[in-house]
């Protein structure tokens, strides 16, 4: 309707001086960072989520106490409240103290950094197995994509926490008991990763049947280009959108995966909580009114989830130019 | 009708095959059934004969051939840790789970339609806004954090809902139900809120979508200006073209509901099947988590297997197939 409009020229004015050049400027003038610059609660949750992944890696340099190193604490401080002296040490507790006299703000530094790793860690092999599965399966085509799509098909059916801890008991079962506690946390990742790569896969594969036919891809077949380099030099980059889209709320759902999990008791070994662990222990103490030792941890919890989940519903709409 | 139903139900089998492989897998090689069952300090050659007359050593196709026979009976062997038979074990602890499922899709299902609706019809409100909002909050919480907050505000702080177990329970015969005693059904209430939000917001945001699509369509402007009540035009035209997909939905939703309930159970001690697989899991049950996996993928095909044929029944474009039809 627009096109039927004729505006009038503007007048005459000098051209627009040459705009520097150079990766930042061009990343400044794309449209993304248009979108991120005028949506408040993503550059709210931008900040909320680089602020808790920032504490979480730099925590062994900045908590205020090492909750782990039995000399440092006092068990005679435990159940202190917040924002209060131990009764018996110098320790001071923002956050109160725990029912081992840990110090809260400390053990939910050190956790968010374990459900983090879990969290990423997962992700990424989630990633990497269902786009290689979904590039394989869209190129192919044919009896490898039906066994690869049917099996994510029927995998998607169940919800993923289910699949997470069948494979968590499986591997239990196979791990010898005297290692189960050093392996536990790359159990986990395999868990939550095998339980989420089917998401990827199915976009991934959508996304590589389009791109198959185009010239591009084409052309590289005809110079005798190897298929494997077709997939990873020229079919995935431009396959990549969605899958950062699925990778930003895959790591929402994975850091809550893995704090059901360790809330259910069966994710993370006790001597390295994650923030699951914690709010399990936490839970003990809410009856009998020691709200702290639940609260904090909690509430760190929601924030990483939202904010992150919060980024990833930005970056779907923000990558989708349907929406523009 | 009678090929789409017999290519679905092949379809079905075909699933159900692939999970009791899986299934019997896990049931064969994780840890040794032997060790499992007598224990280490039985001598090596009492082992052999054992292992031999429960027929261990046979060719492992003839195996899953008999894990297969035996599941169709519904023999799952016995949970090494209480030593009962998997198969009574789940049938008692099933009912608990089902009528926690069903009430929480109910819940789900009125308050996801009555919100859905109120949100579509007024999509400027204030309040719309907040409850937009609120279900984007809602579907980040994990569910264990709903219900320790739940369980914080009315059974600790206000003391009015208790906290933990079915409350008092009625059998009749072997159905063992909470719904008959007060305590039973006060129980009930925190749980199934807690199972409930995550299908809730999804089944709002379904009939919101639903709603407005339909509220723009040609019928319902002809319908307004036939002079109709906006309370006629809203719920029985508009609402009522909305509802299939809401019903499929919510069907397709119960198995996650009953898979869900594992966190919902944890947290609220509910005494269910989901209960029953996180003890099994902890401690390497595996009769129980073969049985479990054999038992979700089984409700799951049925209910999909329904749905698909009540669309069949109910949607006549679907029936793309035969040409004829019938």
């Amino acid at each position: 309707m627009s096109m039927t409009e004729t505006t009038p020229p503007p007048p005459a004015t000098p051209p627009a001086p040459p705009r520097p050049e150079g990766p930042l400027r061009r990343f400044l003038d794309s449209d993304i960072f248009y979108s991120w610059k005028r949506s408040p609660v993503t550059i709210l949750a931008t900040v909320t989520a680089l602020t808790l992944i920032l504490i979480a890696v730099l925590a062994p340099w900045i908590a205020p106490y090492d909750p782990f190193n039995p000399a440092s604490l006092n068990l005679m401080d435990g159940f202190t409240p917040p924002a209060s002296q131990g009764p018996f040490s110098d320790n001071w507790f923002l956050m109160g103290a725990d029912n081992q006299g840990r110090d809260v703000l400390s053990t939910i530094m050190y956790g968010s950094r374990v459900s983090l790793f879990v969290g990423f860690m997962a992700t990424l092999f989630a990633m990497t197995m269902g786009v290689g599965l979904g590039l394989t399966a869209g190129y192919n085509g044919g009896m490898i994509d039906a066994i690869i799509m049917r099996i994510a098909d029927i995998q998607l059916s169940f919800p993923a926490i289910l699949i997470a801890l069948l494979i968590f008991g499986v591997a239990r079962g196979l791990i010898p008991a005297n290692q189960q506690e050093s392996m536990a946390i790359w159990v986990l990742i395999l868990a939550i990763g095998l339980s989420n790569w089917a998401q990827f896969a199915r976009t991934v594969r959508g996304a590589t049947m389009v791109e198959r036919e185009k010239d591009y891809v084409s052309a590289a077949r005809i110079m005798g280009v190897h298929p494997v380099l077709i997939l990873l030099r020229h079919i995935l980059p431009n396959v990549l959108g969605p899958v950062l889209v699925i990778g930003t709320i895959g790591l929402a759902l994975a850091i809550i995966e893995e704090a059901t999990l360790s809330f259910l008791g069966v994710g993370v070994p006790p001597t390295q909580p994650s923030l699951g662990t914690l709010i399990r222990i936490g839970q003990q103490y809410l009856f009998s009114g020691e709200w702290w030792i639940l609260f904090f941890p909690a509430v760190t919890l929601i924030l990483l989830a939202l904010s992150v989940n919060l980024l990833g519903d930005w970056l779907r709409d923000a990558l989708n130019p349907k929406l523009r | 009708m009678l090929a789409f139903i017999i290519r679905r139900l092949a379809q079905s089998v075909l699933v159900m095959l692939f999970v009791a492989l899986i299934a019997f897998v896990i049931f064969r090689y994780v840890g040794d059934p032997i060790t499992s069952m007598v224990g280490v300090e039985t001598r090596l050659e009492d082992q052999e004969i054992m292992r031999d007359r429960l027929g261990l050593n046979d060719p492992v196709v003839v195996q899953f051939a008999r894990f297969i026979g035996n599941a169709l009976q519904g023999e799952f062997g016995i949970s090494y840790r209480l030593q009962q038979p998997v198969t009574e074990l789940i049938l008692s602890r099933l009912p608990a789970t089902l009528e926690l499922a069903v009430a929480s899709a109910l819940i789900a299902l009125v308050f996801g339609v009555v919100l859905g609706v109120f949100t579509a019809l007024r999509p400027k409100s204030f309040l719309t806004a907040g409850i937009m909002a609120a279900s984007l909050v809602g579907v980040s919480l994990p569910t264990f954090l709903i219900g320790i907050g739940l369980i914080y505000v009315f059974a600790v702080e206000l003391g009015w809902l208790p906290s933990f177990g079915r409350g008092e329970v009625v059998d009749l015969g072997w159905w063992r139900t909470g719904l008959l005693t007060e305590s039973g059904l006060k129980s009930l209430i925190l749980p199934a809120i807690t199972l409930s939000l995550f299908q809730l917001t999804l089944i709002m945001r379904l009939v919101r979508a639903e709603m407005l699509e339909v509220l723009r369509t040609e019928y319902i402007r002809f319908a307004r200006a036939r002079g109709l009540s906006q309370r006629a035009i809203n719920f029985g035209h508009a609402l009522k073209n909305t509802m299939v997909p809401v019903i499929t939905i919510t069907g397709l939703q119960l198995g996650s509901v009953i898979a869900f309930a594992i966190v919902t159970e944890t947290v609220f001690q509910w005494p269910g099947v989901g209960s029953l697989f996180i003890t099994s899991v902890q401690v390497v049950d595996v009769p129980v988590m073969a049985a479990y996996l054999m038992f979700i993928a089984l409700v799951f095909v049925l209910i999909n297997l329904i749905v698909d044929i009540l669309y069949y029944v109910v949607d006549p474009r679907l029936r793309v197939d035969g040409g004829a039809g019938n």
